[in-house]
C-alpha cells in the first residue's frame, strides 16, 4: 500500500478516488483531463462500480446528482468550459444538500480560451459559479501526492458536511508525471446517509431530494442553514502551508502549481540576500484569512505579492485577509503562460526598491 | 360494506394543487394505481421535473428526487446506475422533455437506461402561464404565439413518441390519451406495462400521455377534452409505437 509510484496527475486522481470507495463516475471528454474518465471507464467495472460516459457536462453533473441522492460517493470531472455547464447542477446538488467531488483540471478562458493550464477559474470555483447563495469547499493541490491525498480528504468532506466538494487544479498538474503514495488514511467518523432516496419501506420518513422551497420564509430558513453548515466549514477546514514567513521582507500568495514557481524564487532570492516568504492556500474556500493577517503584520513584512496563472482573481481574498495592513501587489500570466522565477524576482525586487 | 374505490397506497394525502379539469391528477393516478397493482411502492423511487408537476415529490409516496429542468433522465440515470435492483421514474411534461430535455430523453433512451418515462403532453408550457411548446399545434394561440403557431417561425410540433422509437434501446413507448374512460383505461395498462418492461430489465420505457390544460387553453374542462380528441389525436395518433416484449396491446 505505502509503495511509491510513478503516475500522471490524472490517473492519480481517478486512483485515488477509487481507493476512497468512489464507484461512480459520469463525464464528458475535454482536454486536459481525458485521462481521468478513461482511467475510472477501465478500473470501476472491475471494482463493481459503473461508469458513464454521459452526452454533456450537464447530463452528467446531473447524472451525479441522482447518484448522490441515492446515497453514492460519486463524482465528476471536466475542464474549465465544461466545467462552467456545469454549474446548473452544481447549484442545485449544493442547494439539495449533496455530497459528491467535482475535479477542475483548469484551462486557459474565457470561452474555448485554449487547452494550457491556468488559474483563471478561481472567481468561478470561489464564488459559488451556479446561482443562489451557496458555498463550495475548494481544494488547490500543489503536487500530484497532494491531489491523491486531497482527493481522499476532498469526499470526506463531502459526506462530512452534504456538500460538494471542488478539487481545483490545472492542466500541468493533470499532465506531469511524479511519484506518489497512496497512504493509509485514518477515516473519519462520517454521519449515515440516511437521508438518501434508497426505496421507502416506512422505517424512516419518506425521502425527498430537493432544492425548491416556494415559501419564501421557508427558502429563508434553508439558507440561514445552509450559512451555518459554511460558518463551521470555516472553522474546521482552512488549510494552508505557510513557507519560510518568518522574518520575510515579502509574503507571496501563490496556490496550486504556481507556488511551485514561487518556492524556487525563494531559493534564487535568499542568494541574494532577500528575503521572501510564501503563504499557499491549500483550501481556497474557505479562504486562510488569519494566517495572512498573522504573518504580514510582522515588522520585517513591507508588501505581499499574489502571483497567479491569471490577471488577478485570488488577491482580491489576499487583500481582503490583508485589510490594508501592508500594500498587496499583484504579478500574474494568463492564457496559459506560465509566470518564470526571473520575473516573479524582479517583481520582488521592485517592490522592495519602490519601482512597483 | 365493501370498499369499491379508495386512493391508491401511493399516493399521499396530500391535497393535489392542479388547475380545475387539468388531466395531471387523472394521470397521477393511474401511475400510483399501476405502482400499487405490480406492489412496487417500496422499491420505487421517482424524479419530479420543473412544470407544473414540479410537486409531484409531495404526491407520490415513495422516496423522491427534484430534478432540474429538463434533467430527469440523467437524474434517473445516476438513481438507476447505483440501485439496478429499484424501479426509477421520471414524471415530465412537454416543456421539460420535449424542449430543454430534448438530448437528456434521446440519450437516456440510447443508452437503454432501465428506467421508465411518463411524458404528459398538453402541447403547452402550464406552469410559467401558458407559452409555446415544442409541441404546440400549428396554429394554436399561446402567450408567445399570439398569432397561432406559424411554421416558418416556429416550425412543426415534435413527436416525440415516433422519434424516440428509432433507437436500438428504447424497449416500450405507447402514446395514450386520458380524454375519455376507454381511452384512460388503455393509459393505464400502458403505464403499468412501461413499468414491468423495466422490472424484466428490456431497455428504455415510456408512455406519452396526452393531457389538457383549460387554464392556458382557456376552455373549459369539457371542452378541453374535446379540444384534445378533436385536435392532438390527429397529429399525435395513440398506439403502442414499440415493444421489444412483443404483444402490442
Amino acid at each position: 500500500m505505502a509503495e511509491k509510484v510513478l503516475m500522471k496527475g490524472n490517473e492519480a486522481i481517478g486512483e485515488a478516488a477509487i481507493q476512497a470507495g468512489c464507484k461512480y463516475f459520469f463525464g464528458y471528454p475535454i482536454t486536459p483531463q481525458n485521462e481521468i474518465p478513461a482511467y475510472m471507464a477501465k478500473k470501476l467495472p472491475k471494482v463493481g462500480g459503473c461508469f458513464v460516459q454521459a452526452e454533456s457536462e450537464i447530463a452528467a453533473i446531473n447524472m451525479v446528482y441522482g447518484a448522490a441522492g441515492a446515497g453514492a460517493r460519486v463524482m465528476t470531472s471536466s475542464s474549465s468550459p465544461g466545467i462552467s455547464l456545469k454549474q446548473e447542477g452544481i447549484s442545485y446538488i449544493a442547494g439539495a444538500e449533496l455530497p459528491c467531488l467535482v475535479v477542475n483540471i483548469v484551462r486557459g478562458g474565457p470561452g474555448l480560451g485554449g487547452i494550457q493550464p491556468a488559474q483563471s477559474d478561481y472567481f468561478q470555483a470561489t464564488r459559488g459559479g451556479g446561482h443562489g447563495d451557496y458555498r463550495m469547499v475548494v481544494l488547490a493541490p500543489s503536487t500530484v501526492q497532494e491531489a491523491v491525498d486531497l482527493v481522499m480528504d476532498g469526499f470526506d468532506i463531502a459526506d462530512m458536511y452534504r456538500n460538494p466538494v471542488l478539487l481545483l487544479g490545472d492542466g500541468m498538474l493533470g499532465q506531469m508525471m511524479e511519484p506518489v503514495e497512496f497512504k493509509e488514511r485514518k477515516p473519519r467518523q462520517l454521519p449515515e446517509k440516511t437521508w438518501a432516496a434508497t426505496g421507502w419501506k416506512g422505517d424512516r420518513p419518506r425521502s425527498v431530494i430537493n432544492s425548491l422551497f416556494i415559501d419564501p420564509a421557508e427558502l429563508e430558513r434553508h439558507n440561514i442553514k445552509l450559512q451555518a453548515k459554511y460558518d463551521t466549514i470555516e472553522k474546521e477546514e482552512v488549510r494552508y502551508e505557510a513557507y519560510n514567513t518568518e522574518g520575510a521582507q515579502v509574503i507571496i500568495a501563490s496556490y496550486g502549481t504556481t507556488s511551485r514557481i514561487v518556492k524556487n524564487v525563494i531559493d534564487d532570492a535568499a542568494r541574494e540576500g532577500i528575503k521572501i516568504g510564501l503563504i499557499r492556500p491549500i483550501t481556497l474556500w474557505p479562504f486562510p484569512k488569519e494566517i495572512f493577517a498573522k504573518v504580514v503584520g510582522q515588522q520585517t513584512v513591507k508588501a505581499v505579492l499574489a502571483v497567479e496563472m491569471s490577471l488577478g482573481q485570488m488577491v482580491d481574498d489576499v487583500r481582503l485577509a490583508v485589510n490594508g495592513q501592508k500594500p498587496v501587489y499583484f504579478y500574474g500570466r494568463t492564457g496559459g503562460m506560465v509566470p518564470r522565477p526571473d520575473d516573479i524576482l524582479r517583481q520582488v525586487k521592485m517592490i522592495l526598491g519602490g519601482e512597483a | 360494506m365493501v370498499k369499491v374505490f379508495e386512493k391508491p397506497k401511493a399516493l399521499t394525502d396530500k391535497p393535489f394543487h392542479y388547475c380545475p379539469g387539468c388531466t395531471h391528477g387523472i394521470i397521477h393516478r393511474l401511475v400510483a394505481e399501476a405502482i400499487d397493482e405490480l406492489d412496487i411502492q417500496q422499491k420505487t423511487i421517482g424524479v419530479a421535473p420543473v412544470g407544473c408537476a414540479v410537486f409531484a415529490y409531495d404526491y407520490f409516496n415513495c422516496d423522491m428526487m427534484e430534478a432540474a429542468h429538463g434533467r430527469a433522465p440523467a437524474v434517473a440515470t445516476g438513481i438507476k446506475r447505483v440501485h439496478p435492483d429499484k424501479v426509477v421514474f421520471t414524471y415530465q411534461g412537454d416543456g421539460d422533455l420535449a424542449s430543454i430535455g430534448a438530448a437528456e430523453i434521446v440519450h437516456a433512451a440510447t443508452r437503454g437506461e432501465k428506467i421508465t418515462t411518463i411524458f404528459v403532453n398538453n402541447a403547452i408550457y402550464g406552469m410559467t402561464g401558458g407559452q409555446m411548446a415544442p409541441t404546440t399545434l400549428v396554429g394554436q394561440v399561446t402567450a408567445t404565439s399570439p398569432y397561432g403557431r406559424q411554421p416558418e417561425i416556429a416550425g412543426y410540433p415534435i413527436r416525440i413518441s415516433e422519434m424516440l422509437s428509432t433507437i436500438e434501446g428504447a424497449a416500450y413507448i405507447a402514446r395514450v390519451s386520458v380524454h375519455d374512460i376507454k381511452h384512460l383505461m388503455q393509459a393505464k395498462k400502458a403505464i403499468k406495462k412501461a413499468f414491468e418492461i423495466q422490472i424484466k430489465g428490456k431497455g428504455f420505457s415510456i408512455v406519452e400521455v396526452l393531457s389538457t390544460c383549460p387554464t392556458n387553453w382557456g376552455l373549459t374542462p369539457i371542452e378541453a377534452l374535446n379540444w384534445l380528441k378533436e385536435n392532438m389525436i390527429p397529429y399525435y395518433p395513440l398506439g403502442v409505437k414499440k415493444d421489444i416484449d412483443g404483444g402490442g396491446e
